[in-house]
């Protein structure tokens, strides 16, 4: 079940085929659900979800997919499932859904979807292209996770909503960093990410 | 079995049996979780008109709503109470009684009972932002002029721009604001700083750099608040 080729399927995209940090996908929503941890969270779950099943369906597919339509066929099946986690997040999370509104329907148009299911699942089997598209979701989780661990610490003072940063910081002048909640602070603390990767991997740096 | 995967019927008829599956699915989907979306949705409603009142839904959000909401009423152009069936004024859809004319519009209000004993009446209103619906409701005191509390929401407005409306410090502004002045009907105006009010009422500073949503939550009342005239006028007299 777990070859070494599924290993590598499964583990390869949390660092070095990161999807964020090395193939710099999905930077739009990275941006935009980031600002606490819990829509970050949500948002992960939800493209890991998706990834996995359309990586999935698509290679049970691979087969019979005429190659002149296999992008439509491969967005009607990314639309479909996001629609049904859509659904579902209004049946059952409410809130979280009225927070992730747009951009639920925006891992339609996340890159790492359709990259995924063009590069891997299109040629794969159904259980290496579920793994790797639980390795993927996973990897642009963790960046999703990391990214807004310090907006919200930073920003809100808060994590998952509870506060973090004492009443007396406080009292004695510390103030919340009301840029860390804004889009573009998300775009720095990405690139300190990156810039940690690649200088704890040098094979990853481009000369 | 050899088959041209290229061809045209192939792929005519793989998109179609593709497109009718997933429809279907989609649709029991939809079907299966219809019910409790919906009740999602109303207690999202249910939390607003609580928030107008200054009560936290808690954990039981239809619970505390009926605790506090007495009386559901339609009232008619006359200010006279015309029909109190249970959820009648909770169960209007806005968005179609917003575009009804005059005649045929409901005038929905919800009575409401305080834990100090004070009685409240919120007033659900419905308009226009810059990307999509706003709509919200006004909580009135018993007097028929003081404004109680405001809740507004809307379904896309721009983060930190328009999407303030929704956010406490905007809201907090309408409290203790007077609907009527020397007896006349004034609707809160939103106007921006600086500016004064066109009808020399109660107002409220605009948002800065969400000019056309503050005039959309503006209109908002005044179109939404005006046909209530006859019946607040009721309530001072009382």
């Amino acid at each position: 079940m777990i070859s070494k080729k599924n290993k590598l399927a499964l583990f390869n995209p949390l660092s070095q085929e990161n999807p964020v940090l090395v193939q710099i996908l999905g930077i739009c929503s990275t941006l935009a659900v980031t600002a606490s941890l819990e829509p970050a969270v949500v948002m992960g779950l939800s493209v890991i979800v998706v990834l996995a099943l359309s990586n999935v369906i698509i290679s049970l597919m691979r087969n019979t997919i005429p190659s002149t339509i296999r992008i439509i066929v491969q967005l009607v099946v990314v639309a479909a499932l996001v629609i049904i986690v859509q659904q579902f997040l209004v049946a059952f999370s409410y809130d979280v859904s009225k927070k992730l509104s747009v951009f639920i329907g925006l891992i339609i148009t996340n890159c790492i979807l359709m990259g995924r299911l063009e590069a891997f699942a299109l040629n794969n089997r159904p259980w290496p292209a579920f793994l790797d598209g639980i390795g993927n979701g996973l990897g642009y989780t963790i960046i999703l996770v990391i990214v807004a661990f310090f907006r919200e610490l930073l920003g809100s003072g808060t994590l998952f909503g509870f506060q973090v940063i004492p009443q007396w910081c406080y009292d004695h002048g510390y103030e919340n960093n009301g840029l860390m909640i804004l889009p573009p602070m998300a775009l720095i603390t990405c690139a300190c990410i990156i810039w940690v990767h690649r200088a704890r991997n040098p094979q990853l740096q481009e000369k | 079995m050899t088959m041209n995967k290229n061809s045209n019927t192939y792929q005519i008829v793989y998109s179609a049996i593709l497109v009718v599956l997933v429809g279907t699915v989609l649709a029991l989907i939809y079907m299966s979780l219809k019910p409790m979306q919906d009740e999602n949705i109303a207690n999202d409603k249910r939390m607003q008109i609580l928030s107008a009142l200054h009560i936290a839904g808690g954990d039981n959000v239809k619970e505390t709503y009926e605790k506090y909401i007495v009386l559901d009423m339609l009232v008619d152009d006359k200010g006279n109470v015309a029909d109190t069936t249970a959820g009648v004024a909770f169960n209007v859809d806005m968005k179609a009684n917003s575009k009804c004319d005059a005649q045929s519009r409901k005038l929905p209000v919800l009575k409401c009972k305080l834990d100090d004993g004070s009685t409240k009446y919120v007033i659900p209103v419905y308009g226009a932002g810059l990307w999509g619906p706003i709509w919200g409701f006004v909580a009135v005191d018993a007097d028929g002029s003081t404004v109680y509390g405001a809740n507004f929401s809307h379904e896309g407005e721009t983060p930190g721009l328009g999407a303030r409306i929704a956010e406490e410090p905007f809201q907090d502004a309408f409290k203790e604001k007077q609907l009527f002045k020397e007896g006349a009907f004034k609707n809160v105006e939103v106007v921006k700083k600086g500016q004064k009010p066109s009808n020399d009422g109660d107002y409220v500073d605009a948002l800065t750099g969400a000019t056309i949503t503050s005039r959309g939550v503006s209109d908002m009342l005044a179109a939404g608040l005006a046909p209530y005239e006859p019946f607040l006028k009721k309530l001072q007299e009382n």
